[in-house]
């Protein structure tokens, strides 16, 4: 089958680790994504598993069959991986049709076979009435088709994507994230796909993996991302995340914890696992937020210090906490009016206790 | 355009059949042990044997033979040789032209660039066309010119009566001739290198000096200068090697000028005592290189000092030259007439009358010399079909070895390509004349299973040839890569070609036009090549550059100057034939397009 197996792999380039003892399990027509900011090595992780960079030290198998590891490397031309590289990296001297029957001409498909495959796998991304034009003539959009459709000749039982959308402009994002979705529904395909950006990899993957400064911090499913994330670093890069000190927190069961927080008693979800602690990290997202009245007798008392219209909601900074020194985001439905300076009440309606040991990577 | 998400659901119902019923093979493919590995390293192989075999190999003999005689290593010996009063006398000599000649040229070229570059003086294509056009004639072929521009045929100078006076010492025929003539010379290299730096100049870092109140001059002298300082004294340096070593004016003017330099020494040492001198040779060819590369590494860290890197950015406006503008265009123009027709319309001059030191008029011109030196002159038809046949073969070589050495020393790294890379730089720093003494002695001896030593063939020129432009092919070669997009060639690797496929499929074309241009200087340069075949030519093998100095010293000065005219004209038709490639070449491929 296609399951991506590495096992501690690690490299270096002089003194700079850029890859630290990544240990990732991928199924079998898994579509994985790997979020990190530029410069966190996810390029070089991909390079790895293509076989353009050649390990430090762990192993790499690829269906069962070692292509990296000591003493060994599968060439790239062996390893029957698709990449679609960030800019195509389409030939530009030959044609739609010689691009995506390249593969096929070098391992040798006979020339009959070839071009039926070839107008097959063009028709599929409706490219049959562009056949016999250049890479220049065509739009971004036909681009990564026609770079899509080479992967598609080729039958390529993995798929590395690096960083496909980067180079477009942001209207053409969503139908191009269409066509991966349909791409791997199409093709069963084990898909590995590149990103600093969270929406593309949150919306795309079956799993994501969280990658800084050549570490893996959570490999998990968006939501649990989103809900449950395991580290602060974790808690604070997707979707806004906010990460506060609470107090005395204590596990109710049930994965409920109580805790207090800016001097306010509230209810958490935690691990099932958690113990009681005088000290732990949560964290939360904007949209857990709430403005309550003012005349409640609870909620944590702000000042609101700059209002941004965003549309569908007013987005109010706020200083917050008995000391009114903690800053924090709010999301206030839309037909709402804010003045700086203005003393609001929140209420927290949900949250998470990171848990203080992490496990980096519970799939393994 | 864009399949619908019903779209994509049918596809996926009907096709994955289709498209997956070759698995098998595509598998099996897959689990193939590690095939084609033995490609890049066999090609890796190749190139360090090539330029093992022909640069490292005959440079390493060179060093060898300076330092260890028969006699085995012989302090006194070299002591003695370098401690020499001619060899003290050229050492100094070489030194203070090289030096000197550095200088203008480096002013020359900075003022040309700057001016090409920052203003908008009209017509600057052909100008810089014109500029770059001696650096192209060989030589030799520029000293003879300006031998002949005071001479009675020079049209220019002979009009105005104020040709030489006969029997009187030429002026060009001494210490500051050969250094003013290198200088010129020389200049186009600094202006390239000069220019290279302006393109990457930010036009942010100029407008932001004229918005803080700094006018044209104080914004060139206070911002642009120390901005270009690198690119000054890279030009510098190559200028400074390229005096050092250029055989042609120093030979030309310097032997009947009586000013020995290194490399005329050399030159003459050859001559008066064969190759039974060869180990002082190799001495003084290892103090010519010492003496190259510490100037070229002087110079080199003279301009990283307070070195500033800047960012491209869009190009600076071109400042208007308003009413300076005619006396500026014209202070330039009145360059290329004094140093660029003056020599070449008296090298014609000289070409068109019967014999040395007639005026040209309707009485002496003929077309004698031209129709000798194309069909009846046997030396030199044989000679320039000698330098025709090593010349295109050295192409034909060079440019595969080129477009793989360039593949290595662009996307690989590691030991190997390190070494290719010094190797490479190393060859192209070297003065010819250095090749052509470590040829000599590297193929002097018999060979293994041939049994006689090539010396005295024409086949130690090819390999001299071979081993003296590989660094020139790789130039151009190189700016291409640099504009390829290595993604490229790693789709190409993970569709399965291997690294021939790949270099012939996927490099090749999307070079091509960069390919085009380093054939066309590797061939402008050899087929005129002098510096190391100087050496090397013998009786039973001559080439075409030589001829002119040997024509020169028999005393046939207008067949020399006719041949060289043909020089000339051949040079024009290749320069100008290359503009046609026009937009395809990346930029500052071609060193005379604007």
């Amino acid at each position: 089958m296609n399951q991506i197996q590495t096992n501690n792999i690690a490299k270096s380039y002089g003194q700079t680790e850029v890859l630290r003892q990544i240990s990732l399990s991928i199924n079998s027509g898994e579509f994985v994504a790997v979020l990190g900011p530029s410069g966190c090595g996810k390029t070089t992780l991909l390079r790895c598993l293509a076989g353009f960079e050649r390990l430090d030290s762990g192993k790499i198998d690829i269906g069962g069959q070692t292509v990296s590891g000591p003493k060994r490397h599968l060439l790239p031309e062996n390893r029957g991986i698709g990449v679609v590289f960030q800019n195509y990296a389409l030939w530009p001297h030959m044609s739609v049709t010689q691009n995506v029957a390249y593969g096929l001409k070098i391992s040798g498909v006979p020339k009959k076979e070839r071009k039926a495959r070839v107008a097959h796998v063009l028709d599929l991304v409706e490219l049959g009435p562009q056949a016999n034009r250049r890479p220049s003539d065509l739009s971004g959009g036909q681009r990564q088709r026609v770079a899509l459709a080479r992967c598609l000749a080729m039958e390529s039982r993995v798929v590395l994507l690096d960083e496909p959308l980067a180079n477009l402009d942001v209207h053409l994002r969503g139908a191009l994230e269409e066509e991966f979705a349909a791409f791997h529904a199409r093709t069963g395909a084990t898909m590995f796909y590149i990103t600093h950006d969270q929406s593309e990899a949150l919306a795309l993957a079956d799993r994501v993996a969280v990658m800084d400064r050549g570490r893996i911090l959570q490999f998990d499913k968006p939501e649990a991302l989103f809900r449950r994330p395991s580290t602060e670093t974790v808690a604070g890069f997707i979707g806004e995340g906010r990460v506060l000190e609470a107090e005395d927190i204590r596990p109710l069961g049930g994965g409920f914890a109580s805790a207090i927080v800016l001097g306010q008693p509230v209810k958490l979800r935690c691990n099932l696992d958690q113990d009681a602690r005088a000290h732990a990290k949560i964290s939360f997202h904007p949209g857990d937020l709430h403005m309550i009245a003012d005349a409640a007798p609870d909620g944590i008392c702000a000042n609101v210090t700059r209002a941004t219209y965003r549309g569908a909601y007013l987005r109010a900074n706020v200083m917050a906490g008995p000391s009114g020194a903690v800053p924090l985001s709010v999301d206030i439905a839309a037909p709402a009016s804010l003045t700086s300076g203005q003393q609001v009440k929140l209420a927290l309606n949900d949250g998470w206790v990171i848990p203080t040991t992490h496990p980096t990577c519970n799939h393994i | 355009m864009k399949p619908s998400a019903k779209n994509s659901q049918i596809l996926l119902g009907s096709n994955r059949v289709t498209v997956y019923n070759n698995m098998p093979k595509r598998l099996f493919w897959t689990l193939r042990p590690e095939l084609g590995l033995g490609g890049e390293r066999a090609l890796l192989l190749a190139l360090v044997l090539f330029v093992g075999v022909l640069s490292i190999a005959p440079l390493a003999r060179l060093a060898y033979a300076a330092l260890v005689t028969n006699d085995g290593f012989d302090l006194d010996r070299i002591v003695d040789v370098l401690g020499g009063r001619r060899v003290l006398e050229a050492t100094v000599n070489t030194i203070w032209i090289a030096v000197s000649a550095t200088l203008i040229s480096t002013v020359l070229g900075t003022i040309a660039a700057l001016l090409c570059n920052l203003t908008d003086m009209r017509k600057r294509s052909l100008w810089v066309f014109g500029f770059m056009l001696p650096l192209m004639i060989p030589p030799q072929v520029i000293a003879l010119a300006w031998v002949q521009a005071f001479s009675p045929a020079s049209p220019l100078l002979g009009i105005l009566g104020w040709s030489l006076p006969p029997g009187m010492r030429h002026p060009l025929y001494s210490m500051g001739g050969i250094i003013l003539l290198l200088g010129l010379y020389n200049g186009p290299l600094v202006f390239l290198s000069v220019r290279a730096s302006l393109q990457r100049l930010p036009a942010s870092m100029i407008e932001a000096a004229h918005a803080n109140g700094a006018g044209h001059r104080a914004a060139t002298l206070d911002i642009i200068l120390p901005l270009i300082r690198s690119g000054i004294f890279a030009g510098a340096a190559l200028a400074f090697v390229s005096a050092i070593g250029n055989f042609g004016i120093q030979a030309m003017l310097g032997i009947p000028g009586r000013v020995p330099t290194l490399i005329t020494l050399i030159y003459r040492r050859l001559n008066s005592y064969g190759t039974s001198a060869l180990n002082d040779m190799a001495l003084l060819a290892l103090l010519l290189a010492v003496l190259t590369v510490g100037g070229m590494t002087l110079t080199a860290w003279l301009g990283r000092q307070g070195d500033q890197r800047v960012e491209t950015a869009q190009r600076p406006p071109r400042i208007a030259l308003g009413r300076w503008g005619l006396p500026i265009v014209g202070i330039a123009w009145l360059y290329h007439l004094i140093f660029l027709m003056l020599p070449l319309s008296a090298l014609f001059g000289t070409a068109l009358v019967r014999g040395y030191g007639q005026p040209v008029n309707f009485e002496t011109i003929t077309f004698q010399n031209f129709s000798n030196a194309l069909f009846y002159h046997e030396g030199i038809r044989d000679a320039f079909l000698t330098s025709l046949w090593v010349t295109l073969t050295t192409v034909a070589v060079l440019i595969p070895v080129a477009v793989a050495l360039g593949y290595v020393l662009t996307w690989r790294q590691g030991c190997i390509a390190q070494f290719l890379r010094m190797a490479s730089e190393m060859a192209y720093a070297l003065p010819g004349i250095i090749i052509g003494v470590a040829m000599i002695l590297f193929f002097l001896r018999p060979l293994p299973f041939i049994g006689t030593g090539l010396y005295g063939t024409v086949w130690v020129i090819l390999a001299a040839y071979m081993s003296n432009f590989l660094a020139l092919a790789l130039r151009p070669i190189l700016g291409g890569y640099a504009q390829l997009d290595r993604g490229l060639d790693e789709a190409a690797q993970l569709a399965g070609a291997g690294i021939f496929a790949r270099l012939r499929d996927i490099v090749l074309p999307s070079l091509a036009p960069a390919v085009m241009a380093s054939a066309i200087l590797v061939f402008m340069t050899a087929i005129n090549e002098i510096q190391t075949s100087v050496l090397l030519v013998s009786s039973r093998a001559q080439t075409i550059g030589p001829m002119i100095i040997f024509l020169e010293e028999a005393g046939s000065s207008t067949l020399a100057a006719a041949v060289g005219c043909l020089m000339v004209v051949m040079v024009l038709v290749l320069m100008s034939g290359s503009l046609l490639l026009g937009n395809r070449l990346p930029e500052g491929v071609l060193p005379w397009r604007d």
